[in-house]
């Protein structure tokens, strides 16, 4: 317990500017939403008109002229990007951070067990990374009151915990690596969450890359799919959380026997 | 009991060496001195006793327990203070001091002996941690060591950074702690300190322990090393057994001295020279003298 009230201290900056960078650009996106509606007809049209950019952000297949279709593309960009490179990040810097700050030699030699420390650094990322999301959401909800609007709230609800698992998984898949390296590794996260972010967008491009939506965690987190679907896809959820799940046993027994450098 | 006891404790990083077949033993009440160059294997030897890294082969108990499978035991009654005395930073000393006895489980206790410990060392518990000097580092380090009183201190370098007043209340309570039973085992390059702290020590060199024995043990044997200016023809009326490893530098010469002191003053007396030094060699130069008593080939 007293590594996870440290590490949420630690990381108390970290998500509270994430935090507000997110919700702050959900408020000015939903913001702009009124105007948006006004010029509903015009905006539909060019807006489909995009050819592959149209599929790729899913604007085929929901409506930019409604508040849920507007935010789920909008919005579902904000804290699909931001969220995932925060818990990139989270993840990637669990364990190798402290070898990198050298701390791994204080924390490592008090009376804790690896598995000790592994387990409460894993809660307490996941809590950071769900306290960015209600906070999030909650900023949604509050921003569309001020415009006078309201979500689909079975929509809105799902598309929130399809980010929320995305997120996770993203952490845990670092987390994971996190427990191989020496040297923190900003560079691996931030790659890796990019990347899956565009193999999210390949996969709407093109029936062909379709198989992409099994590998990349964004996958299950399309808004379009969940808005126009009105749920979430159980094989793509249940592939990310065994991803997951192996992803975090590889962290437990990794660094249950690592070397840590001095 | 033993405090420490490794049975051919060895260390491979890969394929480069840590430390290979060491045997070291510690009993119980001492202060034992652990000396060598830098990468002899002194850092390796203290993280692998710690569970910082796994051994390669060999065994090792600390406390009379086993470090593979006791860690977290041993770890309850051990201080250990780190070469680098490195801390999160963003936080304030007392904040690292606090969670330095939250993991440990006793905070009551270990907080109010910290407090004595920062009045002793005159740390300044509100400051951060990234405005620390290495010497005010190297006191968060000796706080979190020593708060929850362990029965055995390993101490990695512990002196470095520390101006010599601190060193000095540093061995004051190092000494008050022996007298109450705690065990030390002090890693140092520091000659003086092993020989003037340390009731045994270990000299390690290319990751094996090459001597092993009471100060006064290994002291004995000890050379000096004497300059001398302008002295021409003084050194050969030295016994040749008594000197070794001369080195010329223009006017002056340097050579190891080994022997009768008595002998030496005696025929300095009788010759000429306009400057004269005789120290303590360096540590390598005894680490010479280690190897050509034990392993004459090796020269």
């Amino acid at each position: 317990m007293t590594i996870f009230r440290h590490e949420m201290r630690r990381g108390r900056t970290a998500l509270l500017v994430w935090t507000a960078g997110i919700a702050a650009m959900i408020l000015i996106c939903i913001m702009i939403f009124p105007e948006m509606k006004e010029q509903m007809e015009s905006f539909s049209r060019l807006f489909a008109s995009l050819g592959a950019f149209t599929a790729a952000f899913g604007m085929d297949r929901i409506s930019f002229g409604d508040l849920m279709g507007f935010y789920g593309i909008e919005c579902g960009n904000i804290l699909g990007i931001g969220g995932a490179l925060y818990a990139a990040l989270l993840g990637i810097l669990a364990l190798s951070g402290e070898e990198r700050n050298h701390t791994a030699e204080f924390l490592l030699t008090h009376p804790v067990s690896r598995t000790h420390v592994v387990l409460w650094k894993l809660l307490a990322a996941a809590a950071q990374i769900i306290l960015l999301n209600a906070a999030s959401a909650l900023a949604a909800v509050l921003s569309a009151a001020l415009i006078g609007e309201v979500f689909a709230w079975k929509e809105f609800l799902l598309m929130h915990l399809a980010y929320l698992l995305m997120q996770l998984e993203i952490a845990s898949i670092c987390f994971g690596i996190s427990a191989f390296l020496h040297r923190g590794g900003t560079g691996i996260g931030l790659g890796l969450a990019t990347v899956f972010y565009f193999l999210g967008l390949l996969a709407n491009l093109s029936d062909k890359a379709d198989f992409l939506k099994y590998i990349t965690p964004f996958g299950y987190a399309d808004s379009a799919d969940i808005i126009s679907e009105g749920g979430l896809d159980p094989a793509l959820i249940a592939i990310g959380l065994a991803v997951s799940a192996a992803a975090i046993a590889t962290a437990f027994y990794k660094y249950r026997k690592k070397d840590i450098a001095a | 009991m033993d405090m420490i006891c490794t049975k051919d404790l060895t260390k491979f990083y890969g394929k480069t060496r840590g430390i290979e077949h060491l045997n070291l033993t510690v009993g119980e009440g001492e202060v034992f001195g652990f000396i060598g160059p830098n990468g002899a294997g002194k850092s390796t030897t203290i993280r692998t006793l710690l569970g910082l890294i796994r051994s390669t082969s060999g065994t090792a108990s600390v406390l009379g327990r086993d470090i593979l499978e006791e860690h977290e035991a041993i770890l309850q009654e051990v201080g250990y203070m780190p070469s680098e005395a490195l801390f999160y930073s963003g936080m304030r000393v007392w904040d690292v001091i606090r969670l330095s006895a939250g993991l440990r489980q006793k905070t009551a206790a270990c907080l109010a002996e910290a407090r004595i410990l920062c009045g002793r060392l005159q740390l300044d518990t509100g400051r951060r941690i990234e405005e620390l000097s290495l010497g005010n580092r190297k006191k968060v380090s000796i706080v979190c060591a020593f708060m929850h009183r362990p029965s055995l201190c390993i101490l990695d370098e512990p002196t470095s950074g520390l101006d010599p007043l601190m060193q000095k209340e540093f061995f004051d309570l190092i000494e008050e702690r022996s007298r109450e039973g705690t065990t030390f085992f002090l890693s140092s390059h520091v000659l003086s300190e092993i020989r003037r702290y340390c009731s045994r020590a270990a000299i390690i060199r290319d990751g094996s322990i090459i001597a092993c024995g009471t100060v006064e043990e290994l002291s004995r044997t000890n050379a000096k090393r004497v300059t001398l200016h302008d002295a021409s023809g003084l050194i050969q009326k030295l016994p040749g057994q008594n000197i070794r490893d001369v080195r010329a530098d223009g006017p002056s010469v340097s050579f190891l001295y080994q022997g009768d002191l008595h002998l030496l003053m005696s025929l300095l007396a009788d010759s000429p020279f306009t400057d004269l030094t005789i120290a303590e060699p360096e540590l390598d130069e005894i680490f010479l003298h280690y190897y050509s008593e034990k392993g004459g080939d090796l020269q």
